[in-house]
């Protein structure tokens, strides 16, 4: 890898702070080349702060608002910044817009596309687990500029510490064609909580709380972690839908996931067995779950997740 | 809602793996293995939505189409049957040596192809991502191939007049979108509660054209799709090793501190 390839990550919002897999993704970018950034509208002095501080030397932005659709317009924008940085691989956030935009890219750039990266080597071989984590796969993109979109915690976030403020480079937006119109939108309402999807800790509840998310909110709170549900849960409405994890739901590889009246079935599996340490707490000891589990309890989660939470409050003081 | 236009739509089914049973990759050519396959659950419920969309509008009978249409090899053709079977008013296969290994892009271009042969649609409905590739690249790449307005990962549809809205769930917020039809929409399993199929409906199928496509029916050449055609390549695959089960204990009252100690002794506190 010559010390001008350049990485090109799109970073989806336009002020500051960044997100952290946003910072994951300027550092995976920066052990693989120089780090490059398309922000898709007018990014304030903040982000351009922030972006400096990774080393990014340059920020493409477009020449023009881009209209308030779904996905096409913001692939149009990146398609031009890919043809104006001429980059060796771009990177994008894993989540439903990252894949989206990423998927359109790849067709308009004649790029072959790979999504859910837990790794990309320097020869831009990227490797991801398939069929709900039964397989390790390494892939690589043979056609066109690799577009690969990067799941959260596959790195260690640092900044670079060579902060200078970054140059702008005005970008056609070009054209985005028919697209989707954004009418209305909600946002999340803040938990104080991480995010699931970044989080290094996970407290789930399943169908096993039956309508109290107490003790789960409880013991996340203890640990500093997010709370997380199985469609169990999320479809009686105990909790809202973004909390779901499994194959329609969020996908979660935390360094502990504690798993807690839930019995582990396939599609909850899909979401959640690739974190590195499990715990399971449920009633029944036949559950599937204690087959994927580091440490399985048998017992009732409201007796045995206020007593943890409590004791982990009296270890830290 | 009565409209009094009618609604063509192509409902994309894909036939994979069942996710019951433990799932394999070729060792030689890193492909799925398909014995033991399925209508993608996932597709069920694109097959309701595009179902109910025509019910409301009087059905079969008042001139409304769902079109299922599926790419795969020969056995591909029972996704198509199943769809038959719940109400999807004909079916598409689109089958060919050479789409063996295509991937996304060979896909959605094959795909689109097949999607143009079928005349004006007003609709292409998808599931949000295929139980065995997963990678939801799919629908994004056909709305784009295509020229359609993308609907995706709707949790929610509506179509009125020539106006389709659907409610999306994001990760940092939720959203409403509206497009003017002709559009490509996936659907979540949020949507709807699929049906199954009834003995009337397994007969009707029967009765239910399907028609057979092959590449050169799409005027596309053998390199473009398939294996050869294919933007990415597999370098390897392994079977992730089992997790071997760890401890299991019984509470005796004292658990929860275990716990902590379990935690502890693994530097998770
Ligand atoms: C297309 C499709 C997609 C799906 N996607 C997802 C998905 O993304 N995520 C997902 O999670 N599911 C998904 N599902 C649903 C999945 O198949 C299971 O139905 C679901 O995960 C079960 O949730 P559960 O484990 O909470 O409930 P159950 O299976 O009912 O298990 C509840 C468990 O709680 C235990 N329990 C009860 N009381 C207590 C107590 N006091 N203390 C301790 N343990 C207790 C019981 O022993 C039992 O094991 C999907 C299904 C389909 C068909
Ligand atoms: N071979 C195929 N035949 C028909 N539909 C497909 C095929 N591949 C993908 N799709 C559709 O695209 C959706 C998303 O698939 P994917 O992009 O592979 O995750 C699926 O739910 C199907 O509706």
């Amino acid at each position: 890898m010559t010390d001008t390839a350049r990485i090109l990550v799109f970073i989806d919002n336009l002020a500051g702070a960044l997100h952290k897999v946003q910072h994951e993704l300027l550092t995976l970018a920066r052990s693989l080349g120089e780090p490059v950034a398309a922000v898709g509208g007018v990014p304030d002095e903040a982000l351009l702060a922030e972006l400096g501080s990774h080393g990014v030397a340059t920020v493409y932005r477009p020449a023009a608002d881009l209209e308030d659709s779904l996905v096409a317009p913001k692939a149009a924008f990146l398609a031009n910044a890919v043809r104006a940085a001429a980059p060796s691989a771009v990177l994008l956030e894993n989540g439903f817009g990252g894949k989206e935009i990423a998927a359109r890219l790849g067709i308009k750039l004649s790029s072959g596309v790979i999504t859910d990266a837990v790794a990309v080597a320097p020869d831009l071989s990227v490797t991801k687990s398939v069929f709900a984590g039964a397989y390790t796969v390494v892939a690589k993109v043979t056609t066109g500029t690799p577009v690969i979109t990067v799941k959260p915690n596959t790195i260690e976030a640092a900044a670079a510490g060579t902060g200078g403020v970054p140059q702008v480079v005005e970008v056609d937006p070009g054209d985005p064609g028919p697209a989707a119109r954004i009418i209305e939108r909600s946002p999340k309402p803040a938990t104080g909580r991480p995010e699931l999807s970044e989080a290094r800790v996970v407290v789930a509840g399943g169908r096993g709380v039956d309508g109290d998310f107490g003790p789960i909110e409880e013991l996340a709170d203890a640990l500093g972690g997010a709370v997380g549900a199985s469609r169990a849960a999320t479809d009686a409405g105990w909790i809202e839908h973004s909390a779901q994890v499994g194959q329609t739901g969020t996908t979660v590889s935390p360094q502990l996931y504690i798993s807690a009246g839930i019995s582990g079935a396939i599609q909850q599996k899909a979401g959640m067995q690739t974190a590195q340490v499990i715990v399971a707490v449920n009633k029944d000891p036949d559950s599937p779950v204690f087959e994927i589990a580091d440490f399985g309890i048998v017992g009732d989660l409201f007796k045995v997740l206020p007593q943890a939470a409590e004791e982990i409050r009296k270890r830290k003081g | 809602m009565d409209d009094a236009a009618t609604l063509n739509i192509v409902v994309l089914v894909k036939y994979v793996p069942d996710t019951q049973f433990d799932r394999q990759l070729d060792s030689g050519t890193y492909t799925t293995d398909r014995s033991e396959s399925i209508l993608s659950e996932l597709d069920e419920y694109a097959v309701e939505a595009a179902l109910q969309l025509i019910e409301a509008r009087g059905g079969a009978k008042a001139g409304n189409k769902v079109i299922a249409l599926t790419m795969g090899p020969a056995p591909a053709v029972n996704a198509v049957k199943k769809a038959l079977q719940l109400g999807a008013t004909e079916g598409v296969h689109l089958v060919d040596d050479a789409l063996a290994g295509s991937d996304a892009a060979g896909t959605s271009l094959a795909l689109a192809a097949a999607i143009r042969r079928l005349g004006p649609v007003d609709l292409v409905i998808a599931g949000m991502s295929s139980t065995d590739g997963e990678t939801s690249l799919v629908p994004a790449q056909l709305a784009e191939r295509l020229g359609l307005p993308q609907v995706t990962f709707a949790a929610s549809l509506q179509v009125e007049d020539s106006t389709v809205t659907a409610r999306r769930d994001g990760e940092r917020q939720a959203e409403t979108v509206q497009a003017q039809l002709p559009a490509l929409v996936s659907v979540t399993d949020q949507i709807n509660e699929p049906r199954y199929p009834n003995f009337k409906g397994i007969i009707a199928a029967k009765k239910k054209k399907i028609t057979e496509l092959a590449l050169a029916d799409l005027g596309l050449e053998p390199a473009q799709v398939g294996a050869a055609g294919a933007w990415t390549a597999v370098l390897s695959a392994e079977p992730r090793p089992a997790r071997s089960q760890g401890i299991i204990i019984t509470d005796e009252g004292d658990a929860g501190i275990k716990l902590v100690d379990f935690l502890a002794s693994r530097k998770l506190l």
